[in-house]
């Protein structure tokens, strides 16, 4: 058994969110250098280059990429041999989330209540997903996610018979649905089977894969590859304002599903793809 | 084509635009998103004045991050424009001069924006850092309580945006 104090949590969830929103990691860079080399639009690449500036900014200027921080999504893979001390390990997430952003001078986008809709002033709470492994680590991924894109996802509880043209067409719909809203070149998320829940919740991981990696499985890579260049030939491209890049990276996750149905998520995510991992 | 324009603009200036232009403003603008459109939907039921005069005015969609220490504003971009598509006809109607977001707008929106003469138009969505280096001042000028959704009196300098819907019905997004 390992022990770990929370505030080790805290101070590791505090610093994340404060690196997250101001350097885009290496993977989503190169995507943005792929995207400008591959543009055909002048409008698009302009505005591919306006983008590229805009990182530099962030980073060498501590302000954050885009105003939207979002709301804190927090995937926690805790090794079952793990035990926390000092307190709460929910507690403990949520006072990271309020030290980043308070202290790293980020956005404060969260309301208390979806109707009442009180700011909570330090963005918490975080939305927490716990899963439970093997070992004695414990890995914590931070994707703040903007309300654009997030606003634009979608769930289709698919029909059986509607099989992988079905998913496509999904897919599409979601994309050419969400638009300049989106703010493109889009990543696309991704959850095929499952329950309704489960389906949304491998979309949301799917963002967090390295754009440019592709599933293990054969038919999946050959769909994330597809699906890439036939959203690439909707035309909606940089801004949405035209142009031969609407989307960077296409992550698709699958899980078994029931006899009855084919559930499909597809979580937008606009161009600052935000995503960081820790081990502890 | 690309122009440089001082905000407010008059008539003729807005009547001169069109749909894909790339333009410059430097000038004065307003910040306002969600929750201070509906609070000014709201003071319009009761029949009370808004906080801010809005005639001839531009609102730019907009909750900055906050400003670290000797800076004016955080990052600064645009919001999706279709969440206050609700409220914008009745602002257009009684005067507002034109909008700044990104995405797209219902048709009784570019309805309005034809009747009332007005122009929408784009900055690039997830460049807020950049686009904060064209203001120049922020200061708080009603909702303080809001706080990132409060409305804003920005100076900007050459804030570079894009028309998408002007006053002759023109459209750029397919």
């Amino acid at each position: 058994m390992r022990e770990i104090n929370v505030n080790e949590i805290t101070e590791a969830v505090s610093s994340m969110c404060i690196e997250v929103n101001h350097v885009l990691s290496e993977d989503m860079k190169c995507a943005l250098d792929n995207a400008f080399n591959k543009e055909e639009s002048e409008l698009g690449k302009q505005i591919l280059d306006q983008l590229k500036e805009n990182l530099v900014i962030a980073k060498e200027e501590m302000i954050p990429i885009c105003q939207d921080t979002g709301m804190a999504v927090i995937f926690m893979e805790i090794g079952q041999e793990v035990h926390f001390t000092g307190g709460s390990l929910e507690d403990a997430i949520n006072e990271g989330v309020r030290k980043g952003y308070v202290e790293g001078y980020l956005r404060k986008s969260v309301v208390d209540d979806p109707i009442i809709r009180n700011n909570t002033k330090d963005n918490t709470p975080a939305v927490i997903h716990y899963s439970v492994v093997p070992g004695e680590n414990v890995k914590i991924t931070i994707s703040p996610k903007g309300f654009g894109s997030e606003n634009m996802s979608r769930v289709f509880m698919l029909k059986p018979a509607d099989g992988i043209e079905g998913v496509k067409n999904a897919i599409l719909t979601a994309v050419k649905d969400a638009g300049p809203n989106a703010c493109p070149p889009m990543v696309i998320g991704v959850g095929i089977g499952g329950t309704f829940e489960k389906c949304a919740l491998m979309a949301k991981h799917a963002l967090t894969r390295k754009a440019g990696v592709h599933s293990d499985i054969p038919y999946v890579k050959e769909l994330e590859e597809e699906m890439l260049d036939k959203i690439n030939a909707l035309g909606i491209g940089p801004a949405g304002l035209g142009g031969s890049v609407t989307a960077m990276a296409v992550n698709v996750e699958t899980y078994p599903t029931h006899i009855a149905g084919l559930p499909v998520g597809i979580n937008i995510c606009c161009h600052v793809n935000r995503h960081i991992e820790r081990v502890i | 084509m690309t122009k440089n324009i001082t905000v407010p603009m008059d008539e003729q200036t807005k009547l001169d635009l069109t749909a894909g232009d790339y333009v410059y403003l430097t000038g004065t603008i307003y910040t306002a998103r969600d929750a201070a459109h509906k609070r000014m939907q709201e003071s319009l039921d009761k029949g009370e004045a808004l906080p801010i005069d809005i005639v001839n005015q531009i609102i730019y969609y907009m909750g900055p991050s906050p400003a670290r220490e000797g800076k004016v504003i955080g990052s600064a971009g645009p919001t999706t424009a279709g969440r206050m598509d609700r409220y914008t006809p009745r602002l257009l109607d009684l005067g507002l001069g034109a909008m700044i977001g990104k995405g797209k707008r219902t048709q009784d929106v570019k309805d309005a924006i034809v009747r009332n003469k007005s122009v929408y138009f784009a900055a690039v969505g997830g460049a807020g850092a950049l686009l904060s280096k064209s203001i120049i001042k922020s200061e708080v000028v009603a909702y303080d309580d809001l706080g990132t959704e409060a409305i804003r009196k920005l100076e900007v300098k050459d804030f570079p945006v894009i028309v998408v819907a002007d006053s002759k019905g023109n459209y750029l997004y397919k």
